[in-house]
């Protein structure tokens, strides 16, 4: 019955692992496969006759339909440059070549279905395992072609030819290197030293600090209380992107605001790194380097998008929330003697993502 | 007992008309009650023949809907901010979009129906203004949409799409702040919200997008709302998220409802 | 000289050959030259058994095909090259716009050429539906048990599919070098440049020097077009020819054992019902690709690293992966000795790489937890193996937390929650939720197991309702035909592990957790039924239901002579006669159509 218990199961005939296998003494049999039922299409002659006529007609919609689409083509043109035009083209070749093959897929799966035989077959499998001749002959290849070349026998020739093989594909993989830049291309000293060129940024002493994208100079009073600038250093706005335009921007973006001063918390060695309540910051996420763009006026937090990691502006954008490690870098600014705001210095530390050798 | 099973000749009741009579029910009482709130909604956008109102007029529903929160002198309570500066322009944003008079506490204060009718709206704004300036309503050109479009996406999406989306569909903020969706949002209403900096929004002032610039930005998004989307529906402009709710719900459903078709035994 | 047998087939000449005397001589001349008549022997009529589930593998394998073909005509149009140029098309926001030439033309497929956007959406949409189909297809194996022997080694090459795939739908979005996909390089940028040692010169590498160089989108076309579809077709094909070799499994069901196969053959039906379903999968993403926008990459705008949009987020197979980087504490790098440890990212991708890894050996981990050498080629029902069907629940709960936080914005605007809530909550979700899942899967399976039991020993609920003379009311339980009956029955029998000593007579430490393993494994499992029991019960029930008829018949025959009308029918016949099994097409073996009017019966006490 239904809810028996262990004990009993043992009682009854069992094989000792690892087969796993547990006979068990009466297994129930199997009632073989069942007596087949005839559909309608097999019965009746008219079930039969529209279930062909439902699957050529399908064929011929389908026929339709690739008609239609290649007519699309040519009845929807897209060359005036309206977007409804390209809507349409879109749309209307589209469903065209859907008609064609979904009706032709459907009509082959009635045609298959309704039609044809549906009576079951019978295949026996074989073992996977190969015949025990069929294996001793593949041994006996395998012992004749050692016996023939004295591999297994001639361990120098062996080792010498594995030492051969594996050496062979190192040069290929060294060539590979050269996926890499190496130090002084173009001029540069440190062009492949991947922890120099992360550990520098195009902002320095008196670099000016201009509108994102179209290069323009800010005056501090032009930054408001509650405004959120976006900001590149006056050098790259000039910078083509052949000569590394994004390479430098991805490490230089600068998000600057302004709070009322006293709102500001500040270190003493960061005292002068604001300006009269204006602060910046690297907008390259210290997470995995996504712009943290967001800035929320009231509570002056800036939000990344990406992780939703939260920064605190008035307290050296340290982490208040998400999965960012380390706060925001801070960009000292001050004024120049025209009132435009300026870099003080660059950055004290690397700008975006943590490394390996970061200290 | 089984032979009840087909008749009904016994006169009983079939289960359907239960359902059936609760259906129509259901259905005019709704009607009732639509036909009656539409009736007794606000009139809207209906501009009457004296349609302009007087500053005295705005200062009489200021205090009877604005005062309590916002003080009788525009001061502020504890309750809500002061509005000195905020200037005609914001007023008009706000009352306009519905999010005043605020309905609750919450993170922030929601777009809804608006309560006002639009002169009554000017003429709080008005009053608001006459109070203590602020930001005025712009010129005509620069709502006019017919701006640099391609400069606007380049703005906007410098400045404004990682809060509301490239798309703008909208985005969230912390702490269940939101920025909205702005398929919908006039251009006056783009333009208030840039200068006035409603909540968390940051105030873009003309020192920061100059009036060329914003007109820009408003031809781009006027674009936006008015083109078509070439591709088809957008669901929602959320991106792969809804994309693959989408793929898996209806894209892997339809496929396997379909071979559960191709395997099942024909009739 | 010649050595063909002319006079021989010279009698035969009179009948024509099958399809006609040119395609009988097309036939021949090839097989004079490939042997194709021994291909098509051994597999013209291959048996295939037959289940819808069996054909989730095919949505992969059709939705490969339209990614292929769709993929094919993008490469004519498509420029992998980050060259700046501008655009000068129809898509008025990008007019002017200084961008890299890959995404020039991509704006151009999409605006400027005739069907390009449709196949630029097909190519898309099949993309999303070919991973999908891969991860149903994989859940199915799972849950049926049908990676164990002999298909724990195509398991293993499915499994690398599905890698091959995650990494051809990421080469792929990242071509158009958007502002989307740019973001996502800029993520796999910084996770690279987490890795200890090596991650900044591994990062270098890649992209050619710093993030994001002018190398990467032409380094990925080369991955995308060349090298992955190459790996990716190869593997197919061999997971193709194993399963060939390994014969498809089948489900349990009357005429069916471990050592045959029940089914159709490969032709026509087969033939016909697979390429039918490459149609129907092929129509089924056209459809889609002409009414549904995907990925309109001209808002997003070309890549530059300061702009960004709210809901960034990658397509929904890499998701897991976004969502683990999100739940991911804060504060969690370690400065130690001048070098930085950046475990906010190896955290994540240790736990994602032991998920994978686990995923990718499981048959191996089940084999060795279950001692189980045996070649298994039936199917089994997943209730059937509770802890098995338990596992992959929570696997799969596991997963799906993570795939949801994918998208913690979002569910915060449009539920209306913060977004620090959902993190937090799904958080505690992705350690309580597989917990959960576990326990109650286990408890159900078990439980569906009995029921079964129940009906195969007892019959079903009838919903009739007869009182016995003594006043109580029983439900009458109809038995379940002897076919159906071997469905319900579960035949595997499994006991757990014994450990033996080994040789020293000692029980080594990894045998003791083995056995341990295996007993939890196999624990609360049903005993095996034997014929005998389930004869018994047959003739209980037959014997029972007799009973009740005849009471019934009785009751009935009672009502009639007081109502006057001893001659009525004892039972209602709208229907034929019909041995009252459940409710399944293949059951109802009606042996003539269904008549109206109503007949007379005999009473039936079967």
């Amino acid at each position: 019955m239904a809810n028996d218990d262990d004990s009993q199961a043992l009682e009854r005939a069992y094989q000792p692992s690892p087969g796993l296998g547990v006979a068990v003494s009466d297994p129930v049999q199997n009632p073989g496969l069942p007596p087949h039922r005839e559909r309608m299409t097999d019965k009746d002659p008219k079930a039969e006759k529209h279930a062909a006529r439902t699957v050529y007609t399908l064929f011929y919609l389908s026929l339709a339909g690739s008609i239609w689409a290649v007519a699309a083509y040519m009845l929807f043109p897209i060359e005036d440059q309206s977007l409804l035009a390209i809507r349409y083209n879109n749309l209307f070749i589209g469903v065209g070549i859907a008609l064609a093959l979904l009706c032709l897929g459907i009509g082959a799966i009635h045609w298959s279905k309704a039609l044809m035989s549906d009576k079951e077959h019978v295949e026996m499998r074989h073992p996977t395992r190969g015949k025990d001749s069929t294996r001793e002959a593949a041994i006996q290849a395998f012992a004749d072609a050692n016996e023939e070349s004295g591999f297994g026998r001639r361990t120098m020739i062996r080792n010498s030819l594995l030492a051969a093989l594996v050496a062979s594909i190192i040069p290929g993989v060294t060539l590979f290197r050269g996926l890499a830049p190496h130090n002084n291309e173009g001029g540069n000293p440190i062009s492949g030293d991947p922890v120099a060129l992360l550990q520098q940024t195009m902002w320095e002493k008196g670099q000016r600090l201009v509108r994102d994208p179209d290069g323009t100079p800010i005056r501090a009073a032009d930054v408001t209380l509650g405004s959120a600038f976006h900001v590149i250093p006056e050098n790259l706005s000039t910078l083509s992107h052949a000569d590394g335009y994004l390479e430098e921007k991805a490490k230089a973006i600068v998000l600057m605001m302004r709070l009322r001063p006293e709102q500001l918390i500040e270190t003493e060695e960061r005292k002068d790194w604001s300006y009269d309540g204006i602060v910046a910051y690297s907008k390259v996420c210290t997470h995995v380097g996504c712009p943290v763009a967001l800035y929320e006026q009231q509570t002056h937090h800036l939000l990344c998008p990406c992780h939703q990691s939260q920064f605190d502006v008035t307290d050296q954008a340290k982490v208040i929330f998400g999965p960012a490690a380390r706060p925001l870098p801070q960009l000292p600014i001050t004024v120049d003697a025209e009132g435009y705001l300026v870099a003080r210095d660059g950055f004290n530390e690397p700008v975006g993502p943590s490394f390996w050798e970061r200290h | 007992m089984a032979r009840e099973k087909k008749r009904r000749s016994n006169g009983r009741r079939s289960p359907l008309a239960a359902a059936a009579l609760i259906g129509a029910g259901l259905l005019i009482t709704g009607g009732i009650y639509a036909g009656a709130s539409a009736a007794m909604a606000a009139p809207g956008n209906q501009s009457t023949a004296s349609a302009q109102l007087t500053v005295d007029d705005g200062e009489k529903l200021f205090q009877a809907n604005c005062a309590t929160c916002h003080g009788m002198d525009l001061q502020g309570t504890a309750n809500g901010p002061s509005l000195y500066g905020v200037g005609e322009l914001s007023v008009e944003f706000q009352l306009a979009t519905g999010r005043m008079p605020l309905q609750m506490q919450g993170p922030q204060a929601p777009q809804k129906e608006p309560q006002f009718t639009q002169p009554q709206i000017e003429s709080m704004a008005a009053f608001v203004q006459s109070v203590a300036p602020g930001p005025t309503y712009p010129s005509d050109k620069t709502l006019d949409g017919e701006g640099d479009v391609a400069h606007g996406a380049e703005l906007f999406r410098v400045n404004c799409a990682m809060c509301h989306n490239v798309a703008a569909a909208g985005g969230a903020l912390t702490e269940g702040k939101y920025a909205p969706g702005l398929s919908n949002t006039s251009a006056l209403h783009i333009y208030a919200a840039m200068v006035t900096g409603p909540q968390n929004m940051p105030v873009f002032g003309d020192m920061n997008l100059s009036d060329e610039d914003k007109r820009d930005i408003i031809s781009a998004l006027l674009y936006q709302q008015e083109a078509v989307s070439v591709g088809g529906f957008t669901l929602g402009s959320l991106g792969p998220v809804s994309e693959g709710l989408f793929i898996w719900i209806f894209g892997i459903g339809a496929l396997v409802a379909i071979s559960v078709w191709i395997t099942a035994k024909s009739n | 000289m010649s050595t063909s047998t002319l006079s021989k087939e010279d009698n035969k000449d009179t009948k024509a050959p099958l399809g006609g005397r040119f395609v009988g001589g097309a036939s021949n001349y090839i097989d004079e030259r490939t042997s194709l008549s021994g291909f098509v022997k051994e597999l013209g009529r291959k048996i295939f058994p037959d289940h819808w589930s069996f054909m989730l593998g095919e949505i992969a394998l059709w939705s490969f095909v339209v990614v292929f073909i769709s993929g094919s005509f993008l490469t004519f149009f498509f420029q992998p090259t980050m060259v700046e140029t501008h655009y000068t098309g129809a898509y008025a926001p990008m007019r002017g716009l200084e961008m890299s030439a890959a995404f020039e033309s991509a704006l151009r497929i999409s605006f400027d050429v005739r069907g390009g956007l449709l196949v630029r959406q097909i190519h898309h949409w099949a993309a999303l539906v070919f991973i999908a189909g891969i991860g149903i297809h994989m859940l199915r194996v799972f849950f049926t048990g049908a990676f164990r022997k002999p298909r724990e080694l195509n398991w293993v090459i499915g499994f690398v599919l599905f890698i091959l795939a995650l990494a051809e739908g990421f080469t792929g979005y990242s071509l158009p070098d958007d502002l989307l996909s740019g973001n996502g390089l800029r993520i796999i940028d910084g996770m690279i440049k987490g890795i200890p040692l090596i991650g900044t010169w591994t990062s270098f590498l890649i992209f050619g020097g710093e993030f994001p160089g002018t190398d990467i989108v032409g380094r990925l076309y080369s991955l995308h077009i060349l090298l992955l579809p190459l790996l990716l077709i190869a593997l197919l094909v061999l997971h193709l020819m194993l399963m060939i070799i390994n014969k498809h499994t089948q489900f349990a069901g009357p005429g069916r054992t471990n050592d045959n196969v029940v089914g159709y053959p490969m032709m026509p039906i087969y033939m016909t019902k697979m390429g039918g379903y490459l149609f129907l999968v092929f129509g089924t993403i056209v459809l889609i690709a002409s009414f549904f926008q995907i990925l309109p990459f001209w808002e997003y705008g070309p890549y530059d690293p300061s702009p960004i949009s709210a809901g960034t987020q990658p397509d929904w197979y890499i998701g897991f992966a976004d969502g683990a980087l999100r739940l991911a504490p804060p504060h969690l790098d370690i400065v130690f000795l001048d070098r930085t440890l950046s475990l906010g990212i190896l955290i994540p991708v240790a736990v994602l790489g032991l998920f994978i890894v686990v995923v990718a050996i499981y048959p191996f981990l089940e084999a060795w937890i279950t001692g189980d050498k045996r070649e298994h080629h039936l199917a089994q029902r997943p209730r059937n193996a509770a802890t098995r069907t338990a596992i992959g629940v929570a696997g799969v709960i596991f997963y799906a937390v993570l795939w949801a936080a994918a998208s913690s914005d979002l569910i915060a605007t449009h539920f209306m929650l913060t977004m620090e809530g959902v993190i937090h909550s799904l958080q505690a979700l992705l350690f309580l939720g597989p917990i959960i899942g576990y326990f109650v899967t286990k408890r159900i399976c078990i439980a569906l197991q009995r029921k079964d039991r129940e009906i195969v020993l007892h019959g079903y609920e009838s919903g009739r309702i007869v009182r016995l003379p003594g006043g109580e009311f029983i439900e009458v339980h109809q038995p379940v035909d002897q076919y159906d009956r071997w469905k319900l029955i579960d035949i595997d029998t499994y006991e757990p592990l014994v450990v033996r000593p080994n040789d020293k007579g000692r029980i080594p430490w990894t045998e003791n957790v083995r056995s341990s393993l295996s007993r939890w494994f196999f624990e609360d499992r049903l005993a095996p039924l034997t014929q005998a029991e389930v004869e018994a019960a047959d003739a209980h029930q037959h014997h029972v239901t007799a009973h009740t008829d005849e009471i019934e018949a009785e009751e009935i025959q009672g009502a009639h002579e007081r109502a006057g009308a001893a001659d009525a029918p004892l039972h209602p016949d709208a229907e034929t006669h019909v041995d009252e099994t459940p409710n399944t097409p293949s059951s109802v073996i009606a042996t003539d159509p269904v008549k109206k009017p109503r007949k007379k019966k005999s009473d039936d006490s079967e």
